[in-house]
């Protein structure tokens, strides 16, 4: 399930193609005037251009749909592996959702406005366990206190902070 | 449950299709057995070797799109699984039918064959209707009391269709006992991100 690059030069080939067939539809209709002989391979013709243009519409909006998905699962920064799959449009996309986003969370939820990508799981307490998959580096949370992510070290944190990170695969939830 | 972000287009229900739904396409794309009425000139490439200017099957797509109520463009013939021979088999015992091998689309297909004003359609629609009713108790059945195990026996003989409900089932079946074990609190890692890693392993090993 994952994002591959968006391929260009199929794009241009489509293009070119529905160029050619739309100028030989066209050519055809002049020249149809009372008989209407022509009209099935005109219809033939049409059929085949929706049918490309359906495909290709699809596969764009699946795209986006699996870009959209990116948000809720990775947070505002993508990382740059995927980042290389997306074309610039893409990205442009991805901005203006984040920002659609941003905007109707500061709305809703009193003054500070309230998150809705947190919480994704009915939380039980404040703080967690958790222990650490991969080297982070250091991490700051909300009293000052820097902690550092060294792999296989374990550490008690507010929940809040850590959702983010386990769910990008750097920390783990312990259960004990 | 598995939280899901990634929310595909779904197929469309009854006779519509949805157009931006990835199984539709993939519906749409299997072949009819058809007759055209009248000729399709300057289309000789499509003519490969046969003396009859007849394309004999097409692609539900075509089909939809040539087919016109009034004008005596094309008729499109029913596929065998929707014949009346094959209608008494689903009526005798839907169960033990292979549906996937008849055409992964049984259903989906089946709804799309009643735009062409077939006199057999009101029998078509009912024998999808009650083969869908036989079979889907069997379907959910299976879906709910499979926790943990090898579903591919299972899933083998099902169209697509009742493999989308299995999945469901699944789905709430796993949830459920992610629950009663007390797990429903556990932070996860999301499956995009899991995928993207082995992904990008199987990369750097090529």
């Amino acid at each position: 399930m994952s994002l591959l690059t968006l391929r260009r030069n199929f794009f241009n080939v489509h293009v070119i193609t529905t160029t050619k067939i739309y100028r030989e539809n066209c050519l055809n209709e002049a020249k149809t005037e009372g008989k209407s002989e022509l009209i099935p391979s005109i219809k033939f013709r049409h059929s085949c251009l929706l049918r490309n243009q359906r495909c290709i519409a699809a596969y764009l909006y699946d795209r986006l749909l699996r870009i959209r998905a990116l948000r809720w699962e990775y947070g505002s920064v993508l990382p740059t592996t995927i980042r290389f799959h997306m074309c610039a449009e893409e990205m442009e996309w991805f901005n203006q959702y984040k920002k659609s986003l941003a905007t109707y969370m500061r709305s809703i939820g009193g003054e500070e406005g309230l998150d809705i990508t947190q919480d994704m799981k009915p939380p039980k307490s404040l703080y967690i366990e958790v222990r650490c998959l991969k080297d982070h580096g250091e991490f700051e949370i909300d009293d000052g206190t820097v902690i550092l992510l060294k792999k296989n070290s374990q550490h008690f944190l507010p929940r809040w902070k850590c959702e983010q990170l386990i769910r990008q695969g750097v920390l783990e939830h312990v259960i004990s | 449950m598995d939280l899901q972000s990634y929310m595909p287009v779904p197929p469309g229900i009854r006779m519509e299709e949805n157009f931006f739904s990835l199984d539709d396409i993939l519906l749409s794309h299997e072949r009819l057995p058809c007759r055209t009425e009248s000729a399709f000139p300057r289309l000789g490439f499509l003519e490969k070797s046969s003396e009859t200017r007849d394309i004999p099957e097409m692609p539900l797509w075509l089909a939809k799109g040539l087919y016109e109520r009034k004008r005596q463009v094309l008729s499109v013939e029913l596929p065998k699984v929707y014949r009346e021979e094959w209608r008494t088999v689903f009526g005798a015992d839907p169960i033990v039918v292979d549906l996937h091998k008849m055409g992964p689309y049984y259903y989906g297909l089946g709804s799309q064959m009643l735009h062409f004003d077939s006199p057999e359609n009101p029998e078509i629609a009912n024998t999808i209707l009650q083969t869908f009713i036989g079979r889907f108790r069997r379907t959910m059945d299976s879906s709910q009391n499979a926790y943990n195990e090898d579903t591919s026996a299972l899933v083998e003989r099902l169209d697509c269709l009742e493999r989308s409900l299995f999945r469901a089932g699944q789905s709430g079946l796993n949830g459920f006992q992610l629950w009663e074990k007390g797990r429903s609190s556990h932070l996860t890692a999301s499956s995009l991100v899991i995928n993207y890693r082995k992904r990008k392993i199987a990369d750097l090993q090529a």
